[in-house]
């Protein structure tokens, strides 16, 4: 073997030509920029937002506080009182900071939204790949199953499970939430194995004898990382959508914990009286939603936008 | 006479992520004069489609022109507006694209596609191309032109979409055709009926076309002139019988090289027989395999029926066979990836299991499949080191620096440097990543290497120079290789046994030079006589022969009783050979036939 390059290249000065494309590279886009921006103030929110707030969340102010220094007005109104520097966002429509509230609140909503997509992930990525892996009959069964869970429409579902079990607390809220979302990962997590499944190298490891643990996690995973993390950027924005209107409807986070979705539907009577108190958190749930949007955009475009179609389910 | 195409210094470059710009052709002339086909010719990469694709004024995406002109009938058509060059396109020149399978839509007819751009160009009404459509069908040699329209493209074979595609461009008579690659992925009997009905339609219709293709044989039997291309430039150009006969360039002989000479007998390699022991390496006996679910011992579709196959230590044996004759599911069955239904296979004289599961590693050690397409066998996410170090680690439990030396001494074998181990598969070309295939099949320290058409997918030069490394290793380390192929002259080239697979049955088999020389099977006859030749005017003297005329271009078709290939058979004798299995007839040695024909008939 110590005769090297022996070959017939030798005889002639042409070299193969390389057809291999250059490695493609994650490329930023100005609104991809902007998002991460976003998405990084919002995360640090998460973390020193209550330390940071003027006052605590269920804290109603004191009218005293709303006193113009001069006037005879001794009751000043408290509720929906526009931007001041007493209240930095206004006040909503029991006179509590709205500034406050929504700095809480990033922590609840983004927090629960994690924590629920998170659990969509375990229960959605495990079955799918056990889909993709296992017996036809398994298949056949996890598959039938999921059909029916995404046919039932998911807020409807969430209602039943919540009312049924009378309003049961942030832990259940969680549980419930990653369990209807898997249904919808199991479907990508499914297809996206069943893909890798039939491909050469797979085969290549079978041949080879790799048990199937081998397979799932250096063959599959490894190829399915990336159009998952995509997804999961998508499917985090429904859930904060989800838990929103869930708490929009009463149901979800319950008072006096502030998350963003319960504070626009209590705000939402001020509207009439022209007050910005159920926009601001709006606009809070819009900016991070959109933001994750813009990065997934990135993402997908950098993995050859063949996930846009998957995408829909 | 003035040109109907002139390329002139034509320039096109890919722009990259950082606004830099690769030339990709780097000042092409050429011109091709009314009623001529010239030929572009190149490896992959050479930018032969890159400049055919000029002539509709057109670029992939991410590359653009970047000077110089292409005028057809004297007018620029790179500088053309959209709405100009929608009306060149398809009315004035027309494209024919690789793989014909994938250009027609499932869901129309025929005759709807076939028609449809010139409609769609308001040349004719669709009465009037309807016509031209059954006029050019006539032409083309297709079966039954009257009602062919009506039917769906899964109704007829490859070849006979290729020739569709070919009416579909013909439809609204274009001055200038652009093929592309349009024979490359067809059977060797397919391909000289595609090429022979190209050529007589072409001559007819009087059009003028671009030939897009790497294979110096095919271009010799149809073009006027070649253009010999490499990385983005012209090597030589001249008409077809100087290119081939007297080529001046030093590329062009080393394509000409690449061109294995027709098979016949002499050309295999005789392999000692040091590594020989008492059972052959691998053997299948009565073998019967298919797919779909297998009652009483028979599955649902039949694919491979008696097939008895020894593959002897240190000895390769070649598989030949067009498309759908089971080779690849010969080798399936042998990984174990396909358990037979019937029949067994054997291991150094001792039976396998039929399904992989159940095999032990050592047994799995032994038997090593090479997967066809490089590009999808190697995982896109593991570096070179970590593909071919696992199987290291996995049989032969290296680790550390140990396995690192291991995968050294695995690139060296296959003539790769070191540096590579620390790349993905993606940043290789595709004759390095078949190397890397072959590496890891190697890393096993296998006794036998199931190659599975493992230079099909490679350009002429690059497959050359894998056959050259096989060779090497198969001397170097006395492995049996079983070499799948449809291709007869690579196989000629490298094998020392042919077995010749014909719809599931082995129809004849023997050492090369036996099944190389006569008597033949009237299949492997067929094979060997439709491998093009690199000489001007081959075409026509083959379409001559008996066998082309009565075999070629029909689909294989598996039968459960007597010989499958009677309905293309120019000797068949009706009654004994569509109704009885033929027999296997010993003629010397190993060498076997099986047919109804007596040796002294073979002989005439």
């Amino acid at each position: 073997m110590s005769e090297q390059t022996n070959n017939t290249d030798q005889s002639f000065s042409f070299d193969e030509l390389p057809d291999a494309p250059p490695k493609r590279k994650i490329k930023l886009s100005w609104p991809g920029k902007i998002g991460i921006a976003i998405v990084l103030f919002w995360s640090v929110i998460v973390v020193i937002g209550p330390t940071i707030a003027p006052y605590h969340e269920a804290d109603i102010l004191d009218e005293d506080l709303f006193i113009v220094p001069g006037s005879d007005e001794m009751y000043p109104d408290t509720e929906f009182q526009p931007p001041s520097k007493i209240v930095y966002l206004g006040s909503d429509y029991i006179g509590r900071d709205l500034l406050s509230r929504i700095l809480y609140g990033a922590r609840t909503t983004i927090g629960i939204s994690v924590l629920a997509t998170l659990l969509a992930y375990l229960i959605g990525v495990t079955a799918g790949i056990a889909a993709s892996v296992g017996s036809r009959y398994l298949d056949m069964g996890l598959s039938r199953v999921n059909d029916a869970l995404l046919s039932i429409p998911s807020i409807m579902f969430a209602l039943v499970l919540i009312a049924a079990l009378n309003s049961p607390g942030i832990f259940w809220l969680i549980l419930i939430t990653g369990f209807i979302y898997a249904a919808s990962v199991f479907r990508i997590a499914r297809s996206l194995g069943q893909e890798v499944m039939v491909s050469d190298f797979v085969e290549a490891a079978k041949v080879r004898g790799e048990g199937l643990w081998w397979i799932i996690t250096r063959e599959i995973l490894p190829n399915i990382a990336m159009p998952l993390a995509t997804d999961f950027g998508l499917r985090f924005v429904w859930v904060i959508l989800f838990i929103s209107s869930l708490s929009f409807l009463g149901l979800g986070v319950q008072p006096p914990m502030s998350d963003w979705g319960s504070m626009v539907k209590e705000n939402l009577p001020g509207l009439v009286l022209g007050s910005y108190a159920p926009l601001m958190p709006a606009f809070a749930i819009a900016s991070l939603t959109i933001s994750v949007n813009m990065i997934v955009d990135d993402l997908s475009a950098a993995t050859g936008g063949k996930l846009a179609k998957r995408m829909i389910s | 006479m003035s040109a109907l195409l002139e390329v002139d210094n034509l320039q096109i470059s890919a722009r990259n992520d950082d606004d830099e710009l690769t030339p990709i052709v780097k000042g092409v002339s050429f011109n091709v004069q009314p009623g001529e086909v010239v030929a572009l010719i190149g490896e992959s990469g050479s930018g032969k489609t890159t400049i055919a694709l000029s002539s509709l004024g057109y670029t992939k995406p991410g590359l653009e022109f970047v000077g110089g002109e292409v005028r057809l009938h004297g007018e620029d058509v790179i500088s053309m507006q959209n709405d100009r060059l929608r009306g060149l396109r398809g009315q004035r020149v027309a494209y024919l694209a690789q793989s014909a399978a994938a250009t027609f839509n499932p869901a129309l007819t025929i005759g709807e596609q076939v028609t449809e751009s010139t409609v769609l160009h308001g040349l004719m009404s669709q009465e009037e191309a309807n016509r031209r459509a059954e006029d050019l069908y006539r032409a083309l040699e297709l079966p039954d032109p009257d009602r062919l329209g009506k039917r769906y493209p899964h109704q007829v074979s490859g070849g006979q979409l290729q020739r569709l595609m070919a009416a579909t461009a013909l439809c609204g008579k274009p001055d200038l055709l652009v093929l592309d690659e349009p024979t490359t992925a067809l059977d060797v009997t397919t391909q000289i009926e595609v090429l022979k009905s190209f050529k007589s339609v072409i001559t007819q219709e009087g059009a003028s076309a671009i030939y897009v293709t790497h294979d110096l044989s095919v271009v010799a039997q149809i073009a006027d002139h070649i253009v010999v291309l490499y990385a983005g430039e012209i090597q030589e150009y001249g008409t077809a019988d100087q290119v081939v006969t007297q080529p001046s360039h030093e590329y062009t002989r080393r394509l000409m090289y690449a061109v294995r000479p027709p098979p016949a007998a002499g050309q295999g390699e005789e392999t000692s027989d040091e590594h020989q022991r008492k059972a052959p390496a691998l053997e299948v006996k009565n073998l019967l395999a298919g797919y779909g679910r297998t009652q009483n011992g028979a599955p649902e579709i039949t694919v491979l029926r008696d097939v008895n196959v020894a593959i002897e230590r240190g000895h390769s044996v070649g598989v030949i066979g067009e498309s759908g004759c089971g080779k690849s599911t010969l080798a399936r069955v042998m990984a174990g990836l396909l358990p037979a239904a019937q029949g067994e296979v054997l291991l150094d004289g001792a039976a396998l299991q039929p399904a992989l599961q159940q095999r032990s590693r050592n047994e799995l050690q032994k038997i090593q499949f090479v997967f066809q397409m490089a590009d999808t066998a190697l995982n896109p996410r593991q570096r070179i080191d970590k593909i071919l170090g696992r199987p290291v680690e996995f049989y032969h439990g290296l680790k550390g620096e140990e396995k690192r030396r291991r995968v050294g001494e695995l690139l060296q074998m296959v003539e790769l440097p070191q540096e590579f181990a620390g790349r993905y598969p993606e940043e290789l070309s595709g004759g390095q990543k078949q190397r890397i295939n072959l590496a890891r099949a190697l890393a096993a320290s296998p006794e036998v290497l199931l190659c599975d058409e493992v230079i099909s997918a490679l350009d002429s030069i690059v497959g050359a120079n894998v056959i050259e490394l096989l060779k090497r290793l198969r001397k170097q380390t006395g492995v049996s290789f079983v070499f799948i192929s449809h291709d007869l002259s690579t196989v000629a080239s490298f094998a020392d046994q042919i077995v010749v697979l014909y719809a599931g049955r082995v129809v004849e088999q023997g050492p090369t030079n036996a099944v190389l020389s006569p008597p033949y099977h009237p299949y492997t006859r067929l094979l060997i006589s439709s491998v093009p030749e690199l000489r001007v005017g081959w075409l026509e003297e083959t379409m001559e022969t008996q066998e082309a005329q009565a075999g070629i271009d029909r689909v294989v078709t598996l039968t459960d009783k007597g010989c499958p290939f009677f309905d293309r058979c120019p000797r068949a004798v009706k009654g004994t050979c569509d109704e009885e299995t033929p027999p296997v007839r010993k003629v010397t040695g190993s060498h076997s036939i099986e047919c109804h024909l007596s040796e002294a008939e073979f002989a005439q």
